[in-house]
C-alpha cells in the first residue's frame, strides 16, 4: 500500500502552518503503511548557503564534534541537531562536505541537499516520527510525506522514502517496480551508486541520471513511464513545487484538491479532510501516464 | 449509538443519525445489519464520513441510507436491497459486488465502481475513474459523466451507460455486458466492438436513463458496444490476443 501526502501552498500566510497541516495529513494515512515515515519540507533559503540534511546511527557522538571538525578542516558551517538527523548550513560546496563526511564520519548519511529542502526519515509510525523531528513547527512553501508498507526491500532508515534525486529534489513512491534489478545494473554501469536494494531508490537514481544527461524533470518523468515497469504513483518534490505521475494502469490511488490557498495530494481523500475550505475545493484524480507539475513561480 | 437528529433544508427529518466523528464505523454498520423484520425505522443519516472506508457495507434489508459527505474505499459494498446515497464523492470500489438495491453517488466515483456487481443500480452523477464495472455480472451502472480506462473489463452481463466519453481499452475481453457510450471512446479493448442499436436496446437504455435520473437525453444519442465473441473459445489464430 503506502500512503503519500503532498501540500503546496499558494498563500504565504499559510507558510507557518505547513508542518502542522502536513503532519495531520500524514498521520491520517498511518494504516496505509506502518513501517517507516519520511518527510521533505521546503523552507526559506538562506542567501548564499546550502543545507545538507544528514543522519547518523551514532547521532549524539557524531553531531557533537562535527562543527569543530569541519572548522578544523577549513569548512565554515552551522549545525542544527534534530534527534537522529541534523541540518548543516554552509557556504561551502555540497561536494566538499560529502567528501569530508565520507572520510571523517563514515556513519553519517546525507539524506538530502539543497537551498530549501530538508529530508527527515526513520523507521516508525507517522505520529512518532513527526514528533521526533518537530515537523509540526516547521514553516515552508511545500512539503511531501510518505508512510511505507515495505514490499521490495528491508525496513530501515535508508529504505524509507523520500529518496533524494538531486539538489532540492526528492521522490516518494506508492507501488512496486518489477524491473528494478535490471535497471539498477544498467545504472551501475553508467556510474550511479546505490545504498539499498530498494526499488524506489532505482527510480530516483534513474531520474538523477536522466537529468545529468540534460533532461529537465518533466522529460525525465516522461522517460520513466517507458523505462520503469511496475506500479507507481510518484510524487516528486522540486525547489519550487511538486510533480505527480502515475503509471498507465494507475491502480495506485491518488486524489488531488485545489483551492485559492493550496494544492494538495493524498493517496486517499481521508488525508485531505482537515485542510481549510476542503468542502469547496476542486477535487479530482490525476490521469494515468500523465505528468503534472505545480510551480511556485507559476502559482504566484 | 443514535446521536441526534439532522436538520436538512427547512425540513426536520426524524431519522436516526450516525455522526462518524463520534461513532465508530463498526457501530454504524452493526446497526444497519440488525434491522428486525417489520421495523418501521428504515431511514438513516450518516454525517461526517470524512473519507471513511466501508461505510454501509453489507446492507441486506430495504433500508435508506443518506451519507452526507465523501467516503473512502468500498462504500455500500455487497449491497442487497438497500438504497444508499452518497452526497459527496466515493473512493475506490463503491457498490462493489452489489446484489440488488440502488447506490447513488452525487459527486465522482474513484476506480472500480460497481466491480463484480451481480444486480441493482449504481448511478454516478459525476465521473467514474478507471475500471468502472470491471467483471460486472448483472449490475446496471449509469454514469452521468465520463468513465476511465479499462471500464467493463471482462464484463459478463448487465448494462454500463456513460453520458460522457470512455477511456482506453473499453470492454476489454468482454463477455455479454452491454455498453452504451454517448461521447468519444478513446479506444476499444480486445474483442470489444461497436454494435447496432436495435429497438430492444433503445428500450432498455431509455428505461436505464430514466432510472438513473437523466433528463433531456435520448437513447438514440448513444453507441452500443459489446463482445465480438472471438475470445470465447481457444482459437489458434487468436493466440496473440490471449
Amino acid at each position: 500500500m503506502c500512503g503519500i501526502v503532498g501540500l503546496f501552498l499558494k498563500e504565504k500566510r499559510l507558510y507557518p502552518k505547513l508542518g502542522d497541516l502536513l503532519s495531520d495529513m500524514l498521520i491520517t494515512l498511518s494504516d496505509r503503511g506502518p513501517d517507516s515515515t519520511g518527510i521533505a519540507v521546503y523552507s526559506a533559503p538562506s542567501k548564499g548557503k546550502i543545507k545538507l540534511t544528514v543522519q547518523s546511527p551514532k547521532a549524539k557522538s557524531d553531531f557533537s564534534s562535527l562543527v569543530a571538525a569541519l572548522k578544523n578542516g577549513g569548512i565554515k558551517a552551522s549545525l542544527e541537531t534534530k534527534n537522529s538527523h541534523a541540518v548543516i548550513k554552509t557556504g561551502a560546496k555540497a561536494k566538499t562536505i560529502r567528501e569530508f563526511l565520507a572520510v571523517n564520519y563514515p556513519d553519517i548519511r546525507v539524506m538530502g541537499v539543497g537551498e530549501r529542502v530538508e529530508i527527515y526519515k526513520e523507521v516508525g509510525l507517522p505520529k512518532e516520527v513527526v514528533g521526533r523531528f518537530g515537523i509540526r513547527g516547521m514553516s515552508g512553501s511545500h512539503a511531501i510525506g510518505h508512510t511505507r508498507m515495505a514490499t521490495e526491500s528491508a525496513v530501515t532508515t535508508l529504505g524509507a522514502h523520500p529518496f533524494s534525486t538531486g539538489d532540492d529534489q526528492c521522490l516518494v513512491h506508492n507501488g512496486s517496480l518489477s524491473n528494478h534489478n535490471n535497471l539498477r545494473r544498467r545504472l551501475v554501469r553508467e556510474g550511479m551508486s546505490f545504498e539499498t536494494y530498494n526499488d524506489t531508490e532505482v527510480a530516483a537514481a534513474y531520474l538523477t541520471a536522466e537529468m545529468a544527461k540534460g533532461k529537465n524533470l518533466g522529460d525525465a518523468l516522461k522517460g520513466a513511464l517507458d523505462a520503469l515497469d511496475g506500479f507507481f504513483t510518484f510524487v516528486v518534490g522540486t525547489k519550487s513545487g511538486f510533480g505527480v505521475v502515475r503509471d498507465p494502469i494507475a491502480c495506485k490511488p491518488a486524489v488531488m484538491a485545489e483551492t485559492g490557498q493550496y494544492i494538495a495530494f493524498g493517496s486517499e481523500y481521508r488525508a485531505l479532510v482537515a485542510l481549510p475550505d476542503i468542502e469547496t475545493a476542486r477535487v479530482w484524480e490525476p490521469e494515468p501516464a500523465t505528468v503534472y507539475f505545480w510551480d511556485q513561480k507559476k502559482a504566484a | 449509538m443514535i446521536v441526534g437528529l439532522l436538520f436538512i433544508s427547512s425540513e426536520i427529518l426524524l431519522m436516526p443519525t450516525f455522526d462518524l466523528a463520534s461513532t465508530s464505523l463498526r457501530d454504524l454498520n452493526r446497526a444497519l445489519h440488525q434491522i428486525p423484520d417489520g421495523a418501521n425505522d428504515l431511514n438513516f443519516n450518516v454525517i461526517n464520513p470524512r473519507g471513511s472506508h466501508s461505510v454501509a457495507v453489507g446492507v441486506d434489508k430495504p433500508i435508506v441510507v443518506e451519507i452526507h459527505g465523501s467516503v473512502g474505499y468500498y462504500c455500500a459494498g455487497m449491497n442487497n436491497g438497500g438504497i444508499v446515497t452518497v452526497h459527496g464523492s466515493a473512493g475506490p470500489g463503491v457498490a462493489e459486488n452489489m446484489m440488488s438495491g440502488s447506490v447513488f453517488v452525487e459527486g465522482d466515483a474513484s476506480q472500480y465502481a460497481g466491480a463484480t456487481g451481480r444486480g441493482g443500480l449504481l448511478v454516478v452523477k459525476g465521473n467514474a475513474a478507471s475500471r468502472c464495472g470491471i467483471s460486472m455480472k448483472g449490475i446496471d451502472i449509469v454514469v452521468h459523466g465520463d468513465i476511465g480506462h479499462m471500464s467493463a473489463f471482462m464484463g459478463q452481463s448487465g448494462n454500463l451507460v456513460a453520458l460522457g466519453g470512455a477511456g482506453d481499452a473499453l470492454g476489454d475481453s468482454i463477455y455479454e455486458a452491454r455498453l452504451f457510450v454517448r461521447g468519444k471512446v478513446k479506444s476499444l479493448g480486445s474483442d470489444c466492438v461497436e454494435k447496432e442499436m436495435r429497438r430492444e436496446h433503445i428500450k432498455i437504455l431509455s428505461k436505464l436513463l430514466e432510472r438513473g435520473g437523466v433528463k433531456g437525453v435520448k437513447a438514440e444519442e448513444f453507441t452500443r458496444y459489446g463482445s465480438a465473441r472471438k475470445l470465447y473459445n481457444f482459437h489458434i489464430d487468436n493466440a496473440e490476443a490471449y
